[in-house]
């Protein structure tokens, strides 16, 4: 689309400059959001839901929970089955959805990176459907690569020839390549390691590029959930069971949030049951 | 008179047969393609169109090409030149790996690629054409190599009608008995398709690494 070229590149400009007028004000609402299965089966039931510009919001939970689903709705990868869900202050059905996507960041487990294109292509890719010129498409990639600590070098190469730990990095990156302003981010670290875990996870937390961005995570891990969260969202089973700061969730008296903090307890004494 | 002294003997009859051949074989590949990628993707989109679509392309491939072409005679305009009518059999025959293929490949194409690409904001067209079919481009050329193989081995029945090529050697030489000239017909045949056997088996090759290896994911070594 040759002429939506000025649309293209004029919109998000206009919405950066709206997240940024409404500091701490909700950049995502859900209202009374419920989401059904194909079968009827509810994943998610009336879920209220604020989350404020620049706040990095763990939505924390088990397998089944329902923080997923929550996560896809935002982006309309899910549709809702009822109740209203905001972004920027414009509901879902007045985005266009290719639009909105473009201004969020997008993060999953497996990566997702594609084969058949070099790393720099697959950074790359949305600033080239954007159509930024070439040379600064190529200066992002390599100032991204930089921010997340790969060599420059690995600009040429394919998704395969990179270690588990790398191709997340790439994925991370791939994610921030056209400066969105919301960043959503589906267990990004799950799959790897502890060691690089642990380190990727203290990178994202000194990345320069987070800042001001409203990041929504999924762990179901409570400790990145602490490490990571300005503020916890525990699910169970489709609903929400409290939304708290971090430091609220560990004096918490919530049976869920006292049974998950049971359950993280780290016990290093090397006594195994008995004594 | 042996098979060698026959074709060095006749070779312009043989090149123009082979070249017959081919022709037909190529354009009726081609319009099979044009027709069977569209609904491959199609199938990939409303998947309640499967069983229709690949039910009747089964059963086309079930009608024996002889009784075919004696069902398509009689109409109109095809019947009124052999190859016509020659082609459209050879593009119905191919429809089914080609349709089956193009789908096969696209569903095969990893979810999370799709899924990353849907979230990125990419156009249904986008994920189309950048991701979805050149992941799918090996099983597609797949495809192609076993309609092409399959309309090789059609094409000579072709002769039974009337349009040409290397299936005339063999319908003399059936009705001559003479072995030398079957064998001057089904030679050739047989060499083209061994080719386009061995051809698109390298471009699928070729096709087909970024798949392949796609999965080394769980071997990764950490950063």
């Amino acid at each position: 689309m040759p002429d939506g070229m000025d649309v293209m590149v004029g919109r998000p400009i206009s919405v950066d400059r709206r997240l940024n007028s409404m500091d701490s004000s909700a950049v995502i609402e859900f209202h009374r959001v419920s989401y059904h299965a194909d079968r009827g089966q509810a994943i998610l039931r009336d879920l209220n839901l604020a989350i404020h510009h620049g706040e990095t919001l763990v939505l924390l939970g088990r397998s089944g929970s329902g923080k997923t689903t929550t996560l896809k709705l935002i982006n309309h990868l899910l549709t809702p089955t009822s109740g209203e869900i905001r972004v920027a202050g414009r509901a879902l059905a007045e985005w266009d959805v290719i639009r909105l996507r473009r201004m969020i960041g997008y993060v999953i487990q497996e990566v997702g990176l594609f084969p058949h294109f070099t790393i720099e292509k697959n950074i790359g890719l949305v600033p080239k459907i954007e159509n930024w010129p070439r040379d600064r498409i190529r200066r992002r990639v390599q100032e991204l690569l930089h921010m997340v600590g790969l060599d420059p070098q690995l600009a040429d190469r394919y998704p395969r020839e990179l270690s588990g730990g790398q191709r997340q990095r790439v994925g991370v990156a791939r994610a921030l390549a056209a400066d969105p302003p919301i960043l959503l981010m589906d267990e990004p670290f799950g799959a790897l390691d502890p060691l690089t875990r642990a380190q990727l996870q203290r990178e994202f937390l000194a990345l320069e590029a987070r800042r001001g961005k409203t990041v929504v995570f999924v762990t179901h891990d409570l400790n990145e959930a602490l490490l990571l969260g300005t503020r916890i969202a525990l699910l169970e089973a489709g609903r929400l069971v409290t939304l708290t700061t971090r430091e609220e969730f560990l004096r918490s008296c919530e049976p869920v949030v006292v049974a998950y903090r049971d359950a993280f307890r780290p016990d290093f004494s090397g006594e195994r049951g008995g004594a | 008179m042996n098979l060698w002294q026959f074709i060095l003997h006749n070779h312009a009859e043989v090149i123009q047969l082979t070249l017959e051949h081919i022709w037909l074989v190529g354009t009726s590949t081609l319009l099979a393609a044009a027709v069977g990628m569209p609904l491959g993707i199609l199938l990939t989109r409303w998947p309640s169109l499967r069983p229709p679509i690949l039910g009747g392309a089964n059963v086309i491939q079930t009608i024996p090409s002889l009784a075919l072409f004696g069902f398509l005679l009689p109409v109109p305009w095809l019947g009124a030149r052999a190859e016509r009518l020659v082609i459209l059999a050879l593009v119905l025959y191919a429809l089914l790996p080609l349709i089956r293929n193009t789908y096969a490949g696209i569903q095969s194409v990893d979810p999370s690629v799709i899924e990353a690409g849907r979230g990125m904001g990419l156009t249904d067209r986008q994920l189309l054409f950048q991701v979805e079919l050149p992941l799918a481009l090996g099983v597609i050329v797949a495809g192609f190599r076993v309609a092409t193989v399959l309309s090789i081995g059609l094409a000579t029945i072709a002769a039974a009608v009337g349009a040409g090529g290397l299936g005339e050697y063999i319908f003399r030489g059936l009705a001559m008995v003479d072995n030398t000239v079957i064998l001057a017909g089904a030679l050739p045949a047989a060499a083209l398709a061994l080719l386009a056997d061995v051809g698109f088996g390298w471009l699928e090759k070729r096709l087909s690494p970024q798949l392949a290896r796609r999965a080394g994911s769980a071997s990764a070594t950490p950063s």
